[in-house]
Order: structure tokens, then sequence, then C-alpha cells
């Protein structure tokens, strides 16, 4: 690890001695901090609290991943990014990982070099209305004014789907989502639209709820994931396998309740592979043997996360809908532990 | 004879690049240089070895492909379809609107207000001080922010203006206003003579154009009259009618009828619509800036010492006269630089549009387009390459008028 | 004699009238009215039309003011209890006020550590603003800077302590030297300072941070008004000398450092800031290092200080170019060199001039850190329009939390402008 001592003595907190070429797990592992990039603000998958403690989805899964690699999953830094900053803050080192329900899209991908390493949560862009408008379908919005929150594929979505279906719109950008409800609410415009989840959060938070409905129409495919740089894959591997772990724990049946007993052995074996009590898939990703084992414990499986944060017993209230195991006939599929 | 003999000869040494004054300078400027150019290398060997590493490689085909989004505010064509490089044209020409209105509004409030800050009606002039006070002490993001929501809050949306009581109706039912932006009436003609609206507006200002020329004309017989007689032949009818028969018989031939926005489903449909965005950043920037402008007015004709005044109305002038003819041309030397570099400010201040969603340059260039592509070095560079290019005519223009204003002294 | 007393003609008064009052409208109250509000007919127009504006601004904000709640714990809860009633919710303020004041992540238990930084603050602060106070108080001034680091961001105290070393060092350097060899003096200390910061640097230990005195707090954690306050104060502090040293280079005779000077003041002040805040938060990562990374606070820092700096160049220029000519051809004939006479003839006249002009750079500046909000920075602005525009308990609180923004930024404004208006008069009296 190099430190710049010109400018660390000038500015010792200022700067964050970084990453060598070794690589990002060792760089993290010598920093003993995870830097994740969140968002700046959405209640349910990042935000702070009253006390200023991050909460929420996409940092239950930062929390894993630090529990995983460093055994506490206090040991996170969150980097607040917007649209506009959270790309350059994961090419450029800033963050060693971005977890900011972020699109997976082939350009992101290919072009950007980015690598998603799984989906945590199955997203749509939808609509949501006054219900005193009377509009059941969006194929009834021609001409409406349509609030948008900028900075994902949002705006896209919309142009196309206005553009197929061959109807008018007036689009109102907006930088931050409490501003977009504030014209939403206002009147300032029809329709609001942005991920699902984030219009169920955003609903949650009405005066009154019950007088703004959701259109059926989901018309983008939005599949929500942490990514990293592309080119470190050992570190890819960690961040992925965490996110499984999560994923495959909720499966076995392994929740942060009884975790305590399951790890001192069953007669399953992935789950003793899965808590490193049989195997050594951990030594394999250059983490300890009980990696999988703390990144449970972080925050719970992912059932338990997506309970305690966004699920039907809180204020955002999503139903698990795509994002149920696949044995219960949804899309969250994780690879076996073998 | 004495002979003249050289003074002998300095072997040139080292402390010399740095004691003598005649290689001093040379010295610190190979050090600037050297420190330039080790500076650039050293910033361009980063940026290369991080580009290398993240696998990036500056591009600008991307201004090319397809944009993708719409974009409500708009002065050219424009559709998803366009080209990331037409968006970037439609945010400049929305920054020039916001910017040029907001300096012909802020220029207005200024002056208004720092004439009146001199008012010897106790009232009126702790009101302005008051007003520029609060305005210059508080961020123009808070402003905007705070104007915007105050729009948005306070004015009726659309739905208020629909059914049999409607608790909002139009403004002589040719205005609109609403929380979305204010519809206006639209003139159209009938049967132009182009099939072409655009050529027939133009038409209408060659009109004018001539109108105007013909006035001066008429202006200008008027004072040579004057010179040689010393009685000044009334204009006013001449000038009247020249202004005003071309017009009315081309507005007549051409059938000029107006478009009135009308309620349509969600919106209002027709007519010139102004949106709210567009209103608020405007107003926020112009009341922000009228509040500066207002103490340079307020500077400007304090500059303009009291013996002036006396001088000319010692001279039988009418306070009318004295204001037009003796203070404002002299106030006005003190007052427009200081104005144009506010007028500067407007124009890089109208990037704070990004705050409430008007489709400026930043809004497009450096938003949309930089989200989407994440193309950031490449957009960021040609947004400064804008807003550089602006402020220097802006500047240039500037000093051209300086020049020829400047006080002549013999 | 008394005869004529006596047949004193009847309409000749005999006593003098008493004093009667001057008319009601010639006096007082009435006199001032008449005079002020009133003189003519436009005049008395404008007055009636003031005092309904007035009128109407206090119906509407008196009641909500005076309405306002302060205890409640969440927006719901106001409505509630307002029922309806015409009133402000300004619990928001009262419940997040330490979040308003110093982020949302700054640890509770150590806040009295910025409080302490600010209360030095207006002591390090008062002797550079007041020229009448001892001039002995300027050295903690310059300690100031080190103390308040050490203060605000914790760690081990070692890093604070080797940058002052290097600063002394160099000053002391250039004491010796410099009197006689500008060059040499400032060269030399400047690359001392370099091998000090280097040396120290490399001697702090590993991990020195961790159980330091004060814990050490990331700038990342900063926030609210708080990063307001350090952005403006660090920014204008770093920019007033790179801003003497621009003006400078733009004065000098010799083309490539007068080239460079005006190329860079130009640009800088022909793009907002906004772009350049964008330049610090998603381009100028990649001019550093690949190994290094540094945070976003410091890219802020000297994006914002290379702005102001152009500024505050421009200002200085304008105080040199206002000193008469004569002043330097003074200098000159008295054979000082141009260190020389700069350091005592040109530059104190020039700055003395300039300093008004410099607290207006200084309050627009304050002002323009809110615009650090644009790049998720959480300062007052960007804690307002983020974390607490967007809680479920808070959301739709607008103009309880953007006024107090105004107000705060107001009255720390407004105070600085009174006192650069007071500087400007007291200035003008030496003449």
């Amino acid at each position: 690890m190099k430190k710049s001592v010109v400018f660390g003595a000038l500015t010792v907190a200022g700067l964050a001695a970084g990453a060598a070429a070794a690589g990002t797990l060792d760089d993290v592992k010598a920093r003993g901090k995870l830097n994740c990039g969140v968002t700046t603000g959405l209640v349910g998958f990042a935000a702070p609290d009253a006390n200023g403690e991050w909460m929420g989805f996409d940092v239950g899964v930062c929390r894993a991943v630090a529990a995983a690699v460093l055994g506490d999953p206090k040991a996170v830094e969150f980097v607040p990014t917007t649209g506009k900053t959270r790309f350059t803050a994961l090419a450029s080192g800033e963050i060693d990982m971005l977890a900011r329900n972020t699109t997976w899209t082939f350009s992101r991908d290919v072009d950007l070099k980015f690598t998603f390493v799984g989906v945590n949560y199955y997203d749509g862009q939808g609509f949501m209305v006054p219900k005193e408008l009377g509009v059941s379908s969006a194929k009834e919005l021609d001409g409406a004014t349509v609030c948008i929150q900028t900075g994902t594929t949002t705006e896209l979505n919309l142009a196309d789907f206005f553009r197929s279906n061959n109807i008018s719109y007036e689009p109102v950008p907006i930088e931050t989502n409490a501003e977009a409800q504030q014209q939403y609410l206002a009147g300032a415009c029809d329709v609001y639209t942005t991920d699902a989840s984030g219009l169920a959060a955003t609903r949650a938070t009405f005066e009154d709820p019950s007088a703004h409905v959701l259109l059926p129409e989901i018309i983008s495919k939005e599949p929500l994931g942490p990514l990293v740089r592309h080119g470190d894959d050992n570190w890819g591997d960690v961040v992925r396998w965490s996110l499984n772990a999560l994923i495959t724990a909720e499966e076995l049946g392994v929740t942060s309740a009884n975790i305590g007993e399951m790890a001192a052995g069953t007669n399953n074996p992935e789950i003793n592979r899965l808590l490193g009590t049989e195997g050594n898939l951990g030594e394999m990703l250059g983490l300890s043997a009980d990696w999988g084992k703390n990144a449970i414990m972080a925050g719970g499986n992912y059932g338990e996360l997506f309970e305690g944060n966004i699920g039907e017993s809180t204020p955002i209230g999503l139903a698990r809908g795509l994002n149920a195991q696949w044995t219960d006939g949804g899309l969250i599929y994780s690879p076996p532990f073998r | 004879m004495t002979t003249l003999t050289d003074p002998p000869k300095e072997s040139f040494r080292l402390s010399m690049l740095i004691n003598d004054t005649r290689y001093r300078s040379l010295t610190f400027q190979a050090i600037a240089a050297v420190a330039l150019a080790l500076a650039i290398w050293y910033l361009g060997n980063n940026l290369i070895q991080n580009l290398r590493a993240a696998g990036l490689n500056i591009s600008y085909s991307f201004l090319g492909d397809p944009a993708g989004y719409d974009i409500n505010q708009r002065l050219v064509e424009y559709d998803s379809q366009s080209s990331h490089a037409r968006a970037a044209l439609v945010g400049v020409l929305n920054t020039i609107l916001v910017a040029f209105l907001a300096c012909v509004t802020a220029t207005i409030f200024g002056v208004i207000a720092g004439v009146l800050r001199l008012s010897n009606n106790w009232i009126v002039s702790k009101l302005m001080a008051i007003y520029v006070e609060i305005f210059r002490n508080i961020p123009v993001l808070i402003w905007i922010i705070i104007i915007f929501t105050i729009m948005t809050a306070v004015m009726p949306g659309p739905r208020e203006f629909r059914g049999d009581n409607a608790t909002s109706s139009m403004v002589l039912d040719l205005f609109a206003f609403t929380n979305r932006g204010v519809y206006i009436p639209m003139p159209f003609f009938e049967n132009g003579l182009f099939g072409n609206a655009t050529l027939n507006w133009i038409l209408v200002l060659l009109v004018a154009a001539g109108a105007w020329y013909a006035v001066r004309m008429n202006n200008a017989r008027a004072a040579n009259v004057q010179a040689e007689t010393g009685v000044r032949p009334k204009t006013i009818w001449v000038n009247l009618a020249i202004w005003l028969v071309p017009f009315v018989a081309l507005m007549f031939i051409m059938g000029l009828a107006w478009e009135v926005p009308e309620l349509k489903g969600f919106n209002f449909k027709g007519g010139i619509k102004v949106g709210g965005p567009l209103i608020a950043l405007w107003f926020a920037l112009s009341i922000y800036t009228g509040a500066f402008i207002a103490e340079n007015v307020r500077a400007g004709i304090q500059a303009v010492s009291k013996g002036q005044t006396e001088a000319a109305s010692a001279l039988g002038l009418r306070p009318r006269r004295v204001m037009n003819l003796v203070i404002l041309p002299q106030a006005l030397r003190v007052i427009i630089p200081p104005l144009i570099s506010q007028y500067l400010n407007i124009t890089k201040n109208s990037s704070l549009a990004i705050a409430v969603g008007y489709a400026d340059i930043t809004a497009t260039l450096g938003g949309i387009t930089l989200n989407q592509t994440g193309r950031a070095i490449e957009c960021v560079l040609l947004l400064m390459l804008f807003y550089l290019t602006a402020s220097l005519l802006i500047s240039m223009a500037m000093n051209v008028y300086n020049a020829s204003v400047k006080l002549k002294e013999r | 004699m008394s005869d004529q007393n006596n047949n004193s003609i009847a309409f000749v008064a005999t006593e003098t009238i008493p004093e009667s009052p001057p008319p009601a409208r010639e006096t007082g109250v009435v006199k001032w009215m008449r005079e002020n509000l009133f003189s003519s007919i436009p005049n008395s127009i404008l007055t009636i039309v003031s005092l309904l504006l007035i009128y109407s601004v206090l119906k509407n904000t008196l009641p909500w003011i005076v309405n306002g709640l302060w205890t409640t714990s969440s927006l719901a809860e106001c409505r509630e209890i307002l029922d309806g009633t015409t009133g402000a919710c300004f619990s928001v303020l009262t419940e997040r006020w330490n979040q308003l004041i110093y982020g949302f992540k700054y640890p509770v238990e150590e806040y009295w550590r910025p409080n302490v930084a600010f209360v030095l603050m207006l002591i390090a602060i008062a002797p550079v603003l007041f020229f009448d106070l001892p001039r002995k108080l300027l050295i903690f001034t310059a300690l100031y800077p080190f103390v308040a680091f050490w203060l605000i961001w914790g760690g081990t105290i070692l890093g604070p302590l080797v940058a002052l070393i290097g600063f002394v060092v160099a000053g002391a350097f250039f004491q010796k030297f410099g009197r006689n060899n500008f060059a040499l003096g400032f060269f030399g200390a400047v690359i001392i300072a370099l091998i000090v910061w280097s040396v120290g640097g490399a001697m702090i230990p590993e991990g020195a941070s961790d159980n330091a005195l004060l814990p050490a707090v990331p700038s990342r954690d900063l926030g609210g008004f708080m990063l307001n306050m350090m952005l403006g104060l660090t920014c204008v502090s770093l920019s007033v000398p790179l801003g003497i040293a621009l003006a400078l280079g733009r004065q000098s005779d010799m083309p490539l450092i007068k080239g460079i000077c005006v190329v860079f003041i130009e640009f800088v002040r022909g793009v907002p800031l906004i772009t350049l805040l964008f330049v610090a938060s998603v381009m100028l990562s990649y001019f550093f290092p690949p190994e290094a990374t540094v945070d976003l606070f410091l890219r802020v820092v000297i994006m914002i200080t290379l702005f102001s700096a152009a500024y505050i160049a421009e200002v200085v220029r304008g105080g040199l170019a206002a000193l008469p000519k004569g002043q330097y051809e003074a200098a000159d004939s008295l054979g000082l060199d141009y260190p020389q006479a700069m350091r005592l003839i040109i530059l104190p006249q020039a700055l003395k001039i300039s300093i008004p002009g410099i607290v207006n750079v200084a309050v627009g500046l304050f002002k323009d850190t809110t615009l650090v909000s644009v790049i998720s920075m959480f300062d007052l602005v960007g804690m307002i329009r983020g974390p607490i525009l967007a809680s479920t308990e808070w959301n739709g609180v607008y103009w309880e939390l953007f006024g107090f923004a105004a107000a705060l930024f107001f009255v720390v404004c407004y105070g600085i402008s009174q006192y650069s208006q007071w500087l400007e008069r007291k200035l003008h009296k030496g003449h």
C-alpha cells in the first residue's frame, strides 16, 4: 500500500490513502473499511434515519459484504452518490462497490466497463396518478404532464413507451425525489413515474396514500443490483457470492435467529458449506471460513432484509412478487454453493 | 588621444541567473515553464493511466447517437430520436432564452428599485433597502427553490379549471395562469402570403423595420427644417401613420387571428405555453440580480456630483431634461460596466436550472446526457466550453462599449 | 404718561400674545409624514401601495409564525394539532436541529469540537477584521487553522503538527535568507517545507489515528451549516494568497507568467461554479494518481479555492491599478527590488483598497457553497433537500426549512456586508 506523503502531511484526514494494483479485496482488508456507494436518500433502499444511521435494502447488501470480508457489518463507509457521480465514483476507485438501485443494462455492462454481480431486486417502471383523475391505464395518459425523477433509465423508458403507443406527453424532469413529490402533490404534473418500488415508497409517505393509485402497466424491466469495476474478478466474486449467500440462506431456511445452532453443524451439507463448517469455500474466495455466516448475521437472509426494509410490514409495503424465491414462483435464484 | 576601452567583459556566472535582473526574469519564466510542463505531464499521465485501468477512452461519438429522452421546453424541433448533439443545442437555446429574459427584467427591477431607493419617500426607500438586502444576502439557489415551490403551491393546477364549480378561471378567457406555466393566446395568419408561418412573420418584421427607417427619415427631415427655420414641424401624426397604416393593412390582408388556449384532457392546449420552471427560474434570477443592479444604479446616480444638477438647472433646463441630458448620460458610464458583469452572472447562474427541472444546457448535456452515457469528462468539457464562449462574447461586447463611452480627455 | 397708557387705542395689544404652537401640519409626526410620505400625489400613492403591501405580507405570515408548533415529532402530528388552522410546523427545526447544523453523520458526543472550533474562529478572525486589536493576537490566528483542523477532523495530532512545523521551518528559512535574496529565500522555503512534510508524513506511524485523543471523523461525515461555514472559511483564506499571487502575475512583465495567469483567471471567471463542482465530482478523480483517492471534500475545496482566487485576483488587480504611479516610481527610486517594493510599499496600500472588494467576494463565495448540494454533499441545503424532506416524518415541510436556511444565511451575510461598509467608511476617514 502506497501513501501519497506530500498530500498526506497537508491533509492527513482529507486523503484516503488507497488502492494499489494488488486488487480491491486486499485494499478493503488493509483499509479495514468497505467503501460502498449508495443513493443520497430513497426510503427503504438507502436513507439515513434520524440518528444518521444508514438504513435500507441496498445498505443491507453493503453490510453483508463488509461482514463477509471484514467480519464486521459496521465496517462500511457509505458514500452517497447521485445519478451523475455514481459511475465516476466507481470507475475512479473512490468506492469499492455500488449498491444504488442501479439498472443492469447492456451499455453500462459493456461500454462503461462495470460488472453487475447479480440482481437483488427485480423492478419495473410504473405510474402513479391521483385517484380523482379516474385513469385506469397508462394508455389513457395522452397529453398528460409527467414528473420524472432523473438520473436513471426512467426518461428513456418513458419516451419509448409514449412513442410506441403513439401518444404525447410533457416531461418534467426533477432532480430529487422530494421535489418531484412536491410537484406531483401540488398538481403541477398529472403523473409521477419512477421505479414501481420507488412509487410505493413515495406513496407511503403521503398524507393520504389511498388518494393515489399505481397504474397496472409496468413499462420496463429494471433488474437492480450491486456492481463493481470490470477487471477485478476476484472482488467481483466476493460481492456476487455474498449476495448469493443471502439468497441461498433464505432458500435453505437459515435465518439470523437460527444461524447460531445451524453453524454448529447440520445434516444438510449445503448449509454446512454455506456456513463454513464443511469444505473450504471461504478459502477459495480469499476470505475466512465463516464468511457466509457473517454475511447472513449482518442483517439476516435475503427474505429478512426484504421484510425488514421494504416488505409488507413496513410503510413501503412491497409484496415479494417477482422477488420471491424461485421455489415460490419468483425470480430470486442463487447458483448452488458447491 | 585617449582611447576609450570597453569595460571588461563580465564572464557569465551561474549566480547571475538569480541576482542579475537581466537574466532573472528569464530564470523565473524557465522555472514557470518547467513547472507548468511538469504539472500538465503529471495530470495527463494520471488521466491516461486511470482511463486505461478503467478500460475507457475519450470519444465524442456519443453525440451522434439518439438521445432517447424528451424535452418539454424547446425552441427547435426535437424528439426522443434526435441526437445528443441536438439535445445539447436545445439546451443551449434554452440557456440563452432564460438568460436574455432575465437580463431584461433584472434591469427593469434593478433600475426601479435603485431609483426608488433614492426616493424622498421614507417608506418606499426603506422598503427598497429591505428588498436589496434580503435578496443580496441569501443564496440564489435557495431563492430559486423557494420561488419554484411558491409557484407550484400557490397557483392553481389545470384540474381546478375544470367542471361546473371550478375554483379558478381564465383571465379574460384569454390567459390561463396555472402551476404548470402560463398559457397565452398565440397570433397566427389565416391566409398568409406564404405557406410557411416563419416567412409570414419575417415579412411582418421587414415591414416593421421599414416603418422604423421611414420614421427616422421623417425625424431627420424635421430636424433639418428646425435647423433652417427654427420651427420644428409636427411629426407625430405622420410618424404614427407610418407605423400603423402598413402594419394594419398587412394584418388585415393576411387575416390575423388568435389561437386561444383551451382546457383539453389533462392540460391546456393551443396558444403559447411559458413553462413553470422557465417562469420560476426567470423570476428568481431577475429578482435576485435586480437587487445587485439596484445597488449599481444607486451608486451610478450618486456618483454624478450635485454640481452637475445645479449647473443644469442654472442653465434653465427643466428637471426631466436635467435627468435625460445631464445626469443619466454620466451615470450610465458608471452603471454599465457592473451591469454587464451582472449579465454575465445571470448567464452563469442560469446553470442552476437543474434545481427546478428547466432544460438548459446543464440539464441536458450536463445532466441527462451525462447520466445516460456516462461520458462525464466529455460532457463536462463541452459544458465548460459553451459557458466560456458565452462569457468571452459578452465581455468582448462590454470592452467595445467601454471603449466607445470612455471619457475623451484632451 | 399714565394718561397715555390709559388712553391707548383699543385695537393695539398691550401685552405680547403667548406663543402659539406652530400649525399642526408643520410639526412633529405630521410634518415628517407630509414631507417624507405624502409630499406629492404620486408619492402618496406610492406610500399607500407600500403600506398595503406590508399589511398583506404581515397578515399572511404573522398568524403562521405565531401559531407555529415547536414540539411535535412529525408533520402528521402538526397537522393533527393545527386541525386546519394556519400555523407553521417549526418542530422540524427543533427535531432535526443537529442534522441541520452538523450534518447527519457527525458523532453526537463530539459536537463540542466544532462548537469550540467555532468560538476559537471568532477569536482568531477578530484581529484580521479589526485593526485596533493588539497585533500579538495574529499569532493565534496563524495557529488557528491547525487547531481547527485537529478539532474538527480529530485523529492523530501529529498530522497538523507536521504541517505546522513545515510552515514554521519554511518561515524561519525565509526570514533568514529572504531579506536579502527573495528568490533564494522563497524557493528554498518551499523546498524545505516539502522536505519536512514528506519526512514528517512518513514518520507518522500507520494507524496513529486509531487511538488518538480525539477520535478521527472522516470528512464525508461533515455536513449541515457547519459544512457551509468550513467550506467558506477554508476556501476564502486559501484563495486570498493565491489571488494576490495571480494578480501580481497578471501585472508582471514576464510574458509567460502573465499569460498563464490571464488564461487561468479568464477561464475560471468564464464558467459557472457548478461546472467546476461537476469537475470536482466527476472528473477530478481521473487526474490524481491511480493509487491515491482524494476525498470529495478536498476536491471541492480545491475547485472552490481556484474559483474564488480568480475573482479575488481581479479585485486585487483593481487595487493595484488604483495606486498612483508615483508609488511605484518612489519605490524604484529608493532602490527597492521588486519583492521589497511589493512587500513594503505597493501591497499594503493596494490591499487596503481591495479589502471591501475581497469581503464582497467572500460573501458571494459563502452563498455559493450551497451549490455543493447539487453534487451530493449534505450541506444545509443538501440536508434539507435530501434526508429531511425525504423522510417519512417531514415529507412536505418546505417553508419552515427553507425559511430557516434563508434566515441563517441572511444573518451571516448581512453581518459581513455591514462590516464591509463599516470598514469602507473607516478607511475613507484617513484622507
